[in-house]
């Protein structure tokens, strides 16, 4: 972990920060998370429009399963409540794996598509599941494209 | 000239979240400030059943069967584990805004208001969405600098954004909200049973003992037996009826909050958008569905450049950063008192919230909905401020 975050302190460095766009949650199909398709304008030039519309439809795949009301969640549930939830202390819940499988889908997804473009995907829990923060940076060459995904340097929880 | 030591302080994100929480267990639990009457809510769960275990459950062992007092236990231990669930989980706070997100969220309000004439009042900030073929309004927050998601509210006690948030719980010492509301509900849904099923062996136990020895000798024998009835009686009429009304708020998917304002009933209101019409869907949704996990990030970790050469107090460093480190270099020159107010002076310029003034109590007395706050607020040391 401070491996990364160095080098990411030196594309901080070497590529500076020209601007951040923020994708904000859609509502139209209720509370479940799921993040607008709609292009933003300052991506204009930087990135294919499938490309990114890609990288979002995944995400709300994603987000989509891990909410999804079906035969497991009661499951988990029913389990979870027989013992008293005690047994969250040691199992990982459903939702917090494809958590898990998110951030390594954003990391991905920024080694390989965002980086090399000047780009930079924040991975939506560390800003509260409200948007999808896009950090756009200036071209000077950088392409240090052992930049990874969540620039923080907590460790998610 | 005098070196300038340059420490780098490890420290918890708990430690510099905005907000009115206590913290405990190095960020691990969370909780409301005022926890007074939680604890009277414990000592009562706990003292009740003590005396249950102490006087009636030997007699009832023996003379009626031995699984009373162990179904007893089972039930006390489920009531206790699900009041502390609801009472140390973070109930589905949003955290604040940072900085370019909340300027870029003003970037948009401006775009969209157009030109305001000078003098003119700006509109209200608020946002349409359509969520299942109805209009809904998301509210901005002035507290928080976000557009608030639907069905979230803002608590004035705990002085965050609760999404889903139904109601602030004395009782418990913590808000009720998307994340820890099942609990709550099986919480006061496992002490009603647990009310009536003392208080019916009460009964049973007084009864039984009189039929051998006479009512007034039963009493002398086992005095907890009047305390015990006298608790669960009156526990019994609140607890079972907020059972009943939080199964009624289920089965037709609403929260507190929208029932007390009224947001769906009435003929001109948009009808509920998140019910699903069925109360068997309804019902499975809030208690089955999935375990959401915390978006505030509690435990993680957060350096800290500092220049000054004095001790760090954590506590009188609250400034308003939730973010990465930027270092600070603000507060160079003077001693480092631990005065409550030196962080004011030192107050960097992005502007992250500014209610946040440290642990001097502002708005201290907002209004709760069920009970008043019973004690005075307990200054907490270790807490977020």
């Amino acid at each position: 972990m401070a491996t990364e975050f160095h080098n990411l302190q030196e594309l901080r460095h070497s590529a500076s920060l020209a601007t951040k766009v923020f994708i904000q949650r859609d509502y139209s199909d209720g509370t479940i998370c799921k993040f607008q398709t709609k292009f933003p304008a300052e991506l204009d030039s930087r990135i294919e429009r499938s490309l990114f519309e890609e990288t979002v439809k995944t995400l709300n795949c994603c987000y989509a399963e891990a909410e999804k009301i079906g035969g497991q969640s009661y499951l988990e549930g029913c389990l979870a409540c027989a013992t008293a939830y005690i047994v969250f202390l040691c199992m990982e819940t459903r939702y917090e794996k494809i958590l898990k499988k998110i951030s390594m889908y954003i990391q991905e997804q920024n080694e390989k598509i965002y980086a090399p473009r000047g780009l930079l995907l924040t991975d939506p829990i560390e800003r509260g599941m409200r948007v999808i923060e896009i950090s756009i940076f200036e071209d000077s060459g950088s392409t240090s494209s052992s930049s990874t995904g969540s620039p923080s340097s907590g460790t998610a929880q | 000239m005098s070196a300038v030591m340059i420490t780098r302080k490890v420290s918890r994100k708990w430690e510099k979240l905005p907000g009115k929480n206590t913290f405990c267990c190095d960020g691990r639990v969370m909780m409301a400030r005022q926890k007074g009457v939680f604890y009277l809510t414990l000592f009562l769960i706990i003292g009740t059943c003590s005396l249950f275990f102490a006087f009636e459950c030997p007699y009832l062992a023996v003379h009626l069967s031995p699984a009373i007092p162990v179904f007893a236990v089972l039930l006390f231990v489920f009531v206790v584990a699900m009041l502390l669930r609801t009472s140390f989980s973070d109930p589905g706070v949003l955290p604040r805004a940072l900085p370019e997100e909340a300027n870029f969220i003003e970037m948009e309000i401006e775009a969209a208001n157009g030109n305001v004439m000078a003098g003119q009042r700006p509109p209200p900030r608020i946002k349409n969405v359509q969520i299942n073929n109805q209009i809904v309004k998301l509210k901005y927050c002035y507290t928080c600098k976000i557009f608030r998601p639907p069905r979230a509210s803002h608590c004035s006690i705990c002085d965050n954004c609760v999404d889903r948030f139904d109601h602030h719980c004395p009782w418990v010492g913590n808000c009720v909200g998307k994340r820890n509301y099942r609990y709550f509900y099986l919480f006061t849904l496992s002490l009603s049973l647990l009310t009536i099923y003392i208080f019916a062996f009460d009964i049973v136990h007084v009864v039984l003992r009189s039929v051998d020895s006479g009512f007034l000798s039963t009493i002398k024998e086992t005095p907890g037996t009047v305390l015990e009835v006298l608790v669960c009686f009156f526990t019994l009429w609140s607890v079972v009826g907020l059972t009943g009304f939080h199964t009624y708020l289920i089965s037709l998917n609403q929260t507190t909050n929208e029932d007390i304002k009224g947001s769906w009933s009435g003929k001109n209101r948009v009808q509920n958008p998140y019910s699903h019409k069925n109360i068997i869907k309804n019902c499975c949704e809030v208690l089955c569905g999935p375990n959401y996990p915390s978006v505030l990030d509690r435990r993680g970790l957060m350096l800290e450049d500092s220049t000054s050469p004095a001790p760090p107090a954590a506590s009188a460093a609250s400034t308003h950063k939730s973010s990465n480190p930027v270092s600070q270099t603000t507060k160079s020159s003077a001693p480092l008192i631990l005065n409550e107010h030196t962080p004011d002076e030192a107050k960097p310029s992005i502007g992250a919230g500014p209610q946040k003034s440290t642990s001097s109590p502002k708005e201290e007395k907002p209004p709760s909905p069920t009970s008043p706050n019973a004690v005075a607020p307990a200054v907490i040391k270790e807490s977020a401020h």
